[in-house]
């Protein structure tokens, strides 16, 4: 009956443990203070014969010692949670990444390799994996309580996560930041899987990888009517753009990173490169957060493919 | 004091003047302002009240058939807007804050009479357009208006509820002023600041963070209008925005208006607490400085609503360790308030029930409050049931309860009549209880994972939710009790006497209820507060 607070993230266990920690603490502060409280009541009730002279109405030693030991005691706590928190914070470099876009009121998942669902999202067990995420609209909040990982998703931003799935079965995704009408049933199912079964899953899934998703897109939007390499139109060459600094109109430096790439495509206007005319069009509204996480996918593939595409 | 002996016996602020809702409606005098206060927050806590019956009713099954997602969406937004705005920040300060003030330091009146009487009027002036907003169709996006939702996403009468907090954030923003200028200038000979009861520091401290605070509130829901109405790209990305920016701007007055909230009810418990225990209360200075700590330290912490909103792992690390902090001087004010019960001569009556029940409660409620300053547990628990019980018990258990407390401690002077002890200990009992009842579930619910804002929910959860609606409906009575005995002891109260308490402070020194100007001869004064005699 009681829904079960299942550990089924590597972190979960550390986390619970700090959870934990403090519960005993506040349990000793709420038994001692209230058992105080309610021995000085009986003992001090108007009548009693308790002795009350030599009452005191300050001391600075009392003060200091209720001011200093709960503070060394939050430090404690405070260092201890913040060990976590960098864990949380930190994906492993070798984390598998899957992109996540959330809108009202549904979650879609890509896998680098072309795999796309609908409010599930399929991971392997005991391997690390970093969710990439954005919002088409208003901000949502990817939370699965068995991994005790949370992230809010907004709108025209990349915001991560990552978790390492320490158990097989299907645990829930809510929606955790309230995002309109049906944000109680903005909920998914992620299913963790053994990773053969996980590859095998990818493979039956499979379709054109999110880069060459991107490539066709780049041709069928016109990105390569202004960006390609014949282009008679002056715009920026975005081969091996990816990482570089780019030096903007206003004077201003910039790494080309996947927001810069992003915010390129649906708000040009915004950093416009030196040396060239603001005469990009803006993609807002014409295509979806998806579409641009396949274009800038195709352009951060290695230069050679990119190359290789304009033939 | 003998003085009453000599003077000539003023006519008391309740029936001096001509008779009628009129000479209410333009009176100047800070007592008659408290109590139009009082009328006006008692509406809305019942308004808000039955908001809260409808999500708890709504909530028992997990399906949610009491209510279609709009409406359920609706009814927790006009719950939160209304009580936040319209009963917990106006409560303690503007009724007992405007009764007391004057009369705990000596004065005639506050500062500025008129500006008083002029933030009663704003505050139902705001009051108004939100209600206005409720008739046509109510408001979607929660008390946060988080944005983009509310600025080009929600459907419905967000501008007009933005107004109405707009307004109502001026009439806190004067009630404040008017309250820092009186304690400066206004004190009796004597009166010097560390002679001043706990309750005048609080206020204090309330109003410097009103005053700070709150137009930062007002800014934002400005930009939120201009976004909304013209287009404007604030806060929405589509536009060249960014939503983070909304959500400093309000945590760093929302945050704050937590202490607005929580502050005077603390000096309410010390006012009760000294009575109830008759000694002096332990740590004068500790607790008067503890306030002011709180009230600046609270300017730091905005960023611990955003741990997972997308700020930096850098910026969770500053406001983890100033959300510890800010905790340490809670810590000192509760164990201050444990230790003045020591060799007390301790009186149950219901105002020290309640302030003891106010102990617990916020004990517990802070207590919780640590375990989301620690980001790593906030990441999980922040958006959760968790989050909705830690601040139901600071808000209700702390801040309602001590309200109630001093309600019915400062009884017999507001109405000159005395309030029947005994319904009045039943009720603080069983709102102690039916709180924990309430609330303690929520707590449970938001570990095991239950997002709050859900019209629906996954029905493993549904025992602890039915428990927490039972819980609702034994707080529903005992909120709705007092509504009837101290109604009743308005005509039928045995007349309450200068000081049925035998409290110390200057507000017992002269009849109940007061004369127009408080005292029939200026008070001096040559002591500290709380000098009882057991």
């Amino acid at each position: 009956m009681m829904p079960t607070t299942l550990q089924a993230s590597s972190i979960a266990p550390d986390i619970d443990a700090l959870f934990n920690a403090m519960l005993v603490l506040s349990s000793v502060v709420v038994v001692g203070v209230f058992g105080t409280m309610i021995v000085f009541c009986v003992r001090y009730r108007r009548g009693s014969p308790a002795d009350r002279t030599e009452r005191k109405n300050q001391s600075l030693a009392v003060e200091l010692t209720w001011t200093l030991v709960p503070l060394a005691l939050f430090i404690g706590l405070f260092g201890w949670s913040i060990g976590l928190w960098q864990r949380l914070q930190t994906p492993p470099a070798d984390a598998a990444v899957i992109y996540v876009v959330a809108k009202q009121w549904m979650w879609k998942a890509q896998h680098p390799n072309g795999q796309r669902e609908i409010n599930a999202l399929h991971v392997p067990l005991g391997q690390p994996v970093r969710l990439v995420m954005t919002s088409e609209d208003v901000i949502h909040s990817f939370y699965v309580p068995a991994f005790r990982v949370k992230q809010d998703v907004l709108p025209g931003r990349y915001t991560q996560l990552w978790f390492t799935a320490t158990r097989l079965g299907h645990f829930t995704l809510f929606c955790a930041e309230f995002c309109g009408t049906d944000h109680a049933a903005m909920q998914g199912d992620v299913e963790v899987l053994p990773p053969g079964l996980y590859a095998q899953w990818l493979e039956r899934h499979a379709s054109a990888t999110l880069a060459s998703r991107g490539a066709s897109l780049f041709r069928q939007l016109g990105c390569s009517g202004c960006h390609g390499g014949q282009s008679t139109v002056h715009a920026p060459d975005l081969n091996g753009l990816y990482g570089r600094t780019v030096a903007l109109s206003d004077g201003s430096h910039i790494v080309a990173d996947d927001r810069y790439l992003h915010d390129s495509i649906m708000l040009p206007a915004l950093q416009v490169v030196a040396g060239y005319a603001p005469i990009m069009p803006s993609y807002q509204g014409r295509i979806g957060e998806e579409d641009v996480l396949a274009l800038v996918a195709y352009l951060k593939s290695p230069a050679r493919e990119y190359a290789h595409e304009q033939q | 004091m003998n003085s009453s002996d000599r003077a000539p016996h003023p006519e008391n602020y309740l029936t001096a003047g001509e008779p009628g809702l009129w000479s209410w409606l333009r009176t100047h005098d800070h007592k008659r302002i408290g109590i139009l206060y009082a009328v006006g927050i008692t509406f809305f806590f019942f308004l808000g009240g039955i908001a809260a019956t409808l999500i708890r009713l709504n909530l028992v099954t997990p399906a949610g058939t009491l209510m279609s997602a709009e409406t359920y969406n609706k009814a927790f937004t006009l719950h939160g807007v209304v009580m936040v705005w319209f009963f917990l920040i106006p409560s303690i300060p503007a009724t007992l804050g405007n009764f007391l003030l004057p009369l705990m330091i000596g004065a005639r009146d506050v500062a500025f009479p008129r500006l008083n009487l002029f933030s009663w009027y704003l505050y139902v002036g705001g009051g108004l357009f939100t209600i206005g907003a409720l008739l046509l169709g109510g408001v979607d996006t929660g008390w946060t208006f988080y944005t983009p939702f509310s600025t080009m996403f929600s459907n419905t009468h967000v501008v007009l509820a933005v107004v109405g907090v707009f307004v109502v954030g001026f009439s806190s923003i004067l009630t404040g002023i008017n309250f820092i200028v009186t304690v400066h200038t206004m004190r009796a000979v004597g009166m010097h600041w560390f002679r001043l009861p706990l309750f005048v520091w609080a206020l204090y401290a309330t109003s410097l963070v009103m005053v700070l605070a709150t137009p930062v509130l007002a800014m934002t829901l400005s930009l939120i209008a201009l976004e909304r109405l013209l287009g404007v790209g604030i806060f929405d990305p589509a536009l060249g925005g960014d939503p983070l920016l909304f959500q400093h701007f309000f945590w760093f007055y929302s945050h704050p208006a937590v202490y607005i909230m929580i502050l005077p009810a603390m000096g309410v418990v010390s006012e009760l607490i000294t009575c109830g225990v008759r000694r002096q209360i332990f740590g004068y200075r500790f607790m008067a400085w503890s306030m002011m700590a709180i009230a600046v330290i609270g300017f730091m912490v905005w960023g611990h609503h955003m741990f997972v909103a997308g700020q930096s792992m850098y910026a969770g690390i500053v406001f983890s360790i100033l959300s510890f902090v800010v905790a340490v001087p809670s810590a000192i004010k509760v164990f201050n308030w444990v230790a003045t019960l020591y060799k007390g001569t301790i009186d149950f009556h219901a105002p020290m029930l309640y302030a003891l029940g106010f102990v617990g409660l916020f004990m517990l409620g802070g207590l919780t409050g640590l375990f989301l300053a620690a980001t790593a547990l906030d990441v999980n628990l922040t958006d959760t049931y968790f989050v909705v019980a830690h601040f139901h018990y600071i808000m209700v258990g702390g801040s309602v309860m001590a309200y109630l407390g001093g309600i019915h401690f400062w009884w017999p002077k507001i109405t000159g009549r005395l309030y029947p002890e005994g319904p009045a200990r039943f009720a603080a009992i069983l709102m102690f209880f039916g709180f924990n009842f309430t609330f303690f579930p929520q707590y449970l619910l938001g570990y095991l994972g239950m997002p709050r804002r859900y019209h629906a929910y996954p029905e493993p959860f549904q025992w602890l939710n039915v428990l927490s609606s039972a819980g609702a409906s034994i707080l529903a009575v005992s909120y709705l009790m007092p509504l009837c005995y101290l109604g009743w002891s308005l005509w039928r109260g045995a007349p309450a006497g200068t000081n049925p308490w035998r409290a110390t402070g200057l507000e017992w020194t002269t009849p109940s209820p007061p004369p127009v100007h408080n005292f029939p001869l200026p008070p001096v004064v040559n002591e500290g507060p709380y000098r009882y005699r057991p």
